[in-house]
């Protein structure tokens, strides 16, 4: 963290210091690395090219044929897009991306906020049995939350809490906490103690410290996890569809997707329009934050 | 949000999203007003004095939970309609297509709706074992002894006890064919088992590929030849052996039972006879079910075994009736005057007593409704006897309530929806997967026997 060198006695034969890096610019910068990029880059985004082009074919052409016969022979509808989003005729995305909003968000803040906390705690405070607690909270990312879905909606009803959204902002904060806090955790752990050591002499208590000095530093961990949260929530179709239970009115747009197809699978065409006005907002979330996204795949597997 | 918000291309970017989620919000907010002019093809008066009895219930919501999702849940929210408009009860129509696993989460943690609408016997049972769901009224219970016969009261019977009235029901044993190919080529709809294979045979000797079939269903993949294996054992053993083999007291590797897999390998395993427009014999497995009769149409196949419900997988624009692009006919017994029918259905179960939940169930009970429901829908029937073919418009449902109506039809619910789940829907769909990939008759019965739970 502090960018003053330090005075060092080895003999200056290392010319720089930054050689990693320089390792890895002039290895990534060979032409045969950036033309096997290339080539991953084009398989990997053809299948969702694919899609979008897909999207906008007449039923008939895409029951029919692939959807690269559409260079040869183009015919542009918006049809798909109508039926997915009109909730007269059609599947109602509308009220579904509308309620995924309304899930995805506070489901973000109620774990993050409580994380942050919960991290400070573990970092910076000494109280008995903490080491365990973490422990035990750190495990409990290993247990699958599908044994946790009939007994969760059991103490749900029992709570009256049924067929409202409480229940899915509950369900995704209580699933999101053991990673948020440990990765919190170990971002606050790599805050020199120095630092807030100069805070506390200074006159700083926890909560001061925690708001004027912790949370500043923290904006890029809380990003990285603010993201991994959103793409889940936004993407999770097994908590709503346990947990919703209420039709329409609470219904995230993963359950909307779902049905889209029909009973019995006859409307499929329209997968392809209702995909991406699903993805729409990951995508924008992902290309803002991209660079938080990076870091925070880092946080907490390297130190220092 | 964290040190970025000041950037103008992050702003512009999180409104231009939000902007557009709003805009596909208030749209689906908006559109819902216009509903109410349209709703005046459900608005047939019913009498209303039958739901007297059960005292002034204004005000009061009864929710609906079932698998059946777009486009066929339009129809049900409009034939209820004037229930709603008798009663004052609102119905809260919740369609999910995970409804078959869903129904038990929420049965067991204590959440059930108010009404299920259940597409198998098999899932009936479970739910009565959960506790949760509650006995049927008396007055479905007299209307279900008017207008169904004997054996759909037992399909929702567990116990001794009555938990539902039928809802709609599909015709499986239909065969899909195309008229316009039958004129021209001089062939004639058979009407024995002996006769489709002449038929067959003919049209193998025109240089065509006759069937086509295709048992691709995601993780039900194989549902279509437990049908046809179901189909022909119903035809060459009888239903009472039938009703046996599903129950069990006879076993699955038993020679009926082999004999009815040989009968449909006769078809779906020969070489000349499959796979019309789409490949070899293998090729069955792995084309989807909606995709194995659109050969028709394009004159490459020319016979396709499928349910009623099938009618909405040609593309629109197809004309489906006697005289048009595409039809159906009943695939036929032993003999002409032996008149098998396999098909399925679902149930109305209620997991409330309240009178509201039990007004509603009468009304789904009734002739009124049935009929009401018929005028509203496509690719839907119900076995309600006092259902008018005339009121169906589609040519496919008619003839499918025309078979349901015969008095000299025997019919009879899909085998596999009342086998234990362990067979019904998993070893037996799995086997018969790969006894169209190459695996022989008997091990394939054999393997079904060893799964059936003891």
């Amino acid at each position: 963290m502090s960018t003053v060198t330090p005075v060092t006695t080895t003999p200056p034969l290392t010319p720089e210091k930054v050689t990693a890096a320089a390792v890895a610019k002039k290895k990534l910068t060979s032409p045969w690395a950036s033309l096997a990029a290339i080539v991953i880059a084009v398989l990997w985004t053809l299948p969702t090219f694919g899609l979008l082009v897909s999207s906008f074919r007449p039923e008939r052409a895409i029951k029919t044929t692939g959807w690269w016969t559409f260079f040869t022979d183009p015919t542009v509808t918006l049809d798909n897009y109508r039926a997915v989003l009109d909730s007269e005729s059609g599947a109602g995305l509308g009220s579904g991306f509308v309620n995924s909003l309304v899930i995805t968000i506070p489901s973000v803040l109620i774990p993050m906020s409580l994380a942050c906390l919960a991290a400070y705690a573990f970092a910076w405070i000494k109280f008995p049995g903490r080491n365990v607690l973490f422990l035990a909270i750190f495990a409990l990312q290993i247990v699958p939350l599908q044994v946790t879905l009939i007994p969760l909606l059991t103490l749900y009803v029992d709570g009256g809490l049924a067929n409202t959204f409480w229940t899915i902002w509950i369900s995704h904060s209580i699933f999101g906490l053991p990673l948020a806090i440990y990765l919190l955790h170990n971002f606050m752990r790599e805050i020199p103690a120095t630092l807030l050591e100069a805070a506390r002499v200074d006159g700083a208590g926890h909560v001061s410290i925690f708001f004027r000095v912790l949370l500043p530093l923290l904006r890029p961990a809380l990003a990285a996890f603010g993201i991994f949260q959103f793409l889940w929530v936004w993407n999770d179709l097994l908590v709503a569809l346990t947990f919703a239970g209420g039709g329409d009115a609470v219904a995230p747009i993963t359950v909307a997707l779902a049905n889209l197809s029909g009973t019995r699978g006859t409307a499929w065409h329209l997968l392809s329009a209702g995909a991406f006005v699903s993805i729409l907002v990951p995508v924008t979330i992902f290309l803002l934050l991209q660079r938080y996204f990076v870091r925070g795949l880092l946080a907490g597997s390297v130190k220092g | 949000m964290f040190g970025q918000s000041n950037s103008p291309r992050f702003r512009s970017a999180l409104a231009g999203t939000l902007g557009i989620g709003l805009v596909f919000g208030l749209a689906a907010c908006g559109g819902s007003d216009d509903s109410a002019d349209d709703s005046d093809t459900a608005a047939q008066s019913i009498d209303c004095a039958q739901f007297s009895s059960f005292g002034d219930l204004k005000g009061k919501t009864v929710s609906v939970y079932t698998g059946i999702v777009t486009p066929e849940d339009t129809a049900y929210k409009d034939s209820y309609k004037p229930f709603e408009t008798c009663t004052g009860v609102t119905i809260k129509y919740e369609g999910d297509k995970a409804f078959e696993t869903q129904i038990l989460v929420r049965a067991k943690a204590g959440n059930p709706p108010d009404l299920a609408i259940v597409p198998q016997p098999g899932l009936l049972k479970q739910l009565v074992a959960t506790g949760k769901a509650v006995e049927a009224p008396a007055e479905v219970a007299a209307n279900v002894d008017k207008f169904w016969g004997e054996d759909w009261k037992a399909y929702a019977t567990v116990d001794g006890k009555f938990y539902g009235a039928p809802s709609g029901a599909s015709v499986k044993s239909l065969v899909w064919y195309s008229p316009s190919e039958f004129k021209d080529a001089g062939y004639t709809v058979p009407t024995t088992l002996d006769e489709l294979k002449t038929l067959t045979d003919k049209m193998v000797a025109d240089k065509k590929k006759p069937w086509c079939a295709g048992i691709a269903s995601g993780e039900a993949t194989g549902w279509p030849l437990t049908d046809w294996h179901e189909d022909m054992m119903l035809r060459l053993s009888g239903p009472e052996t039938y009703d046996k083999w599903v129950s069990h007291e006879i076993p699955f590797n038993g020679p009926e039972s082999t004999a009815a897999l040989d009968a449909a390998g006769a078809y779906l395993k020969n070489p000349a006879y499959v796979n019309g427009g789409l490949g070899e014999v293998k090729s069955i497995a792995t084309t989807t079910f909606q995709d194995a009769g659109l050969p028709i149409l394009e004159g490459t196949c020319s016979l396709h075994r499928q349910a009623s419900f099938y009618a909405a997988n040609f593309p629109k624009g197809t004309k489906v009736a006697e005289d048009g692009d595409v039809f159906a006919f009943y695939l036929p017994g032993k003999t002409a005057t032996d008149k098998p029918v396999l098909g399925g259905g679902e149930f109305n179960v209620a997991f409330a007593d309240r009178p509201e939940v039990k007004a509603f169930q009468t009304y789904l009970s009734t002739d009124t409704w049935a009929n009401i429901k018929a005028k509203l829908s496509q690719g839907w029937v119900s076995a309600n006897n006092k259902i008018d073919p005339n009121n169906l418009s589609n040519p496919v449902d008619k003839l499918a309530a025309t078979i349901l109506l015969d008095p000299n039809a025997t019919f009879r619910f899909d085998g596999s929806d009342q086998m234990p789940a362990a067979v019904g829907s998993n070893a037996y769909w799995k086997q018969t997967t790969s006894w169209i990939t190459g695996q022989d008759t008997k091990t394939t019965v054999d393997n079904i026997e060893k799964a059936w739970p003891k």
